[in-house]
């Protein structure tokens, strides 16, 4: 059997979806290149628990590589929780999520837009951390490898991230709400992260590390649908 | 343009809307009034496509809701008492992207058009947060006007608004409704509201009481007629 013919109109409203998932990106970077508000956040955030860890575990150099993976995930995942609330809380600023909702395009645009900059966002401050982290903890962290786990982390984070803090700002207590809902979702992706990465930098067998890079991507293809399918659900009121 | 039949909306326990009943045709300017709590804005929301009603039906230009919300929405502006608007874009950035999000084509002439309109041309490269709260409602009424809508639903515009920012606003509305759209306003300020509507519906503990026109909107008259249909 063929596939079906791409027609105009077809073709037309994927242009449409894209230049609205474009649309969403933009603002958000527009905004943020303005404001500074949510990367200087999670910089931050991210440097003083990477500073915090640094003098409360005061380190030998052989036990620094075995903790290295956990230090780095909890604050790539705790600076990302910020940047997300942040994220989601400009957008109810002047009911400005309400603005996004009523525009005649598919919601997964919206969300995808969404995921998108959050992503932007976490790299950005991911790229900052590592280079502060090898120099504190005095530890080679420029390993190809280790960002290819860095990034699927983050895909599968942000997916799960911007979907629930859209569940979340819409309650009182979204501050409190948010993490509470993300870290048992996020649960598996953070341990396959961090064996991941542990496996990268002790130099485990290619085998073992390849068990959790497979459980990431399956983790990132199969929120990556779910927020695809629930986004319109979670934003209804 | 809207037929709205029995409709009802509940959060948890407490029953919002009990059963609407409201009709509008094209090209009419309908203000709803009722009390704080009578499901004015609720009501407003379900019609935005924003919430879902429990029961009902509603059929807005020949479109039934929720089922065919997205082309609702593509001929539906909505002003809310918020801006719906980005304090970091700029007057340009903020309906520029609104443009992008509506797939207009001609972005940048229908922008300036639009601004020209809502009398903030010369403010276009200005931050949002740094606007008066009545120069973001008239940025918010260009917003919803980008994509020439021929429904346009207000919830409480004049709300934070000073006497002149007001008047501004309300010769603002009057242009936009002259433009031949379909209006529907909700409001609680019973001044203002007769000099705007072409029919004025009193809506409170969750239904519409009472239809006035003409004559009963004359400033003698009207808040007695509102005051009675409220207290029944």
């Amino acid at each position: 059997m063929g596939q079906a013919p791409v027609t105009p109109s077809r073709r037309h409203a994927a242009k449409a979806y894209l230049r609205a998932l474009g649309a969403v990106l933009w603002k958000d970077v527009a905004a943020e290149l303005r404001s500074r508000e949510l990367v200087g956040a999670m910089l931050i955030f991210g440097f003083l628990v990477i500073l915090i860890f640094n003098f409360a575990l005061s380190l030998d150099a052989r036990t620094r590589g075995t903790v290295t993976a956990g230090v780095l995930w909890v604050t790539f995942a705790f600076s990302g929780t910020l940047g997300l609330n942040r994220s989601m809380a400009i957008e109810k600023e002047r009911g400005c999520f309400d603005g996004l909702l009523l525009a005649p395009v598919d919601r997964s645009a919206i969300y995808f837009g969404k995921v998108l900059g959050n992503l932007l966002f976490m790299l950005i401050v991911e790229l900052l951390v590592i280079p502060l982290y090898s120099i504190l903890y005095n530890i080679n962290l420029f390993i190809p490898e280790l960002f290819l786990v860095i990034l699927l982390g983050s895909i599968g984070y942000t997916v799960v991230g911007t979907l629930l803090s859209s569940m979340a700002v819409q309650a009182r207590t979204r501050d409190l709400l948010l993490p509470i809902l993300l870290f048992p979702v996020v649960l598996p992706l953070l341990i396959a992260a961090v064996n991941a990465s542990k496996g990268i930098l002790q130099g485990f067998e290619r085998s073992e590390i390849m068990f959790w890079l497979n459980i990431l991507i399956v983790y990132d293809i199969i929120f990556t649908a779910v927020g695809f399918m629930a986004f319109d659900y979670v934003v209804e009121e | 343009m809207i037929e709205a039949k029995k409709v009802v909306k509940r959060f948890g326990l407490k029953v919002i809307l009990k059963g609407v009943d409201f009709h509008v045709k094209r090209g009419e300017f309908v203000v709803l009034v009722g009390p704080n709590g009578a499901g004015k804005t609720t009501f407003l929301r379900i019609l935005a496509t924003l919430s879902r009603a429990n029961m009902g039906e509603i059929k807005i230009g020949g479109f039934h809701l929720p089922r065919d919300a997205a082309s609702v929405r593509k001929i539906l502006g909505v002003v809310s008492h918020q801006p719906l608007l980005y304090g970091d874009l700029t007057a340009e950035e903020n309906l520029e992207f609104y443009a992008r999000m509506y797939n207009l084509q001609n972005v940048s002439e229908r922008v300036q058009e639009v601004l020209v309109l809502v009398g903030l041309q010369v403010r276009r490269k200005d931050l949002l947060r740094e606007f008066s709260r009545g120069m973001q409602q008239r940025l918010a009424i260009g917003r919803a006007i980008l994509h020439n809508p021929t429904l346009l639903l207000f919830d409480e515009p004049h709300s934070g608004l000073d006497q002149e920012a007001a008047a501004m606003l309300d010769n603002l509305l009057r242009e936009v409704a002259a433009q031949g759209r379909t209006v529907v306003m909700t409001s609680h300020d019973l001044l203002r509201t007769p000099g705007l509507a072409s029919r004025v519906d009193i809506l409170s503990k969750g239904v519409i009481h009472v239809s006035l026109r003409g004559a009963d909107l004359e400033p003698q008259k009207f808040p007695e007629l509102y005051r009675s249909a409220v207290n029944d």
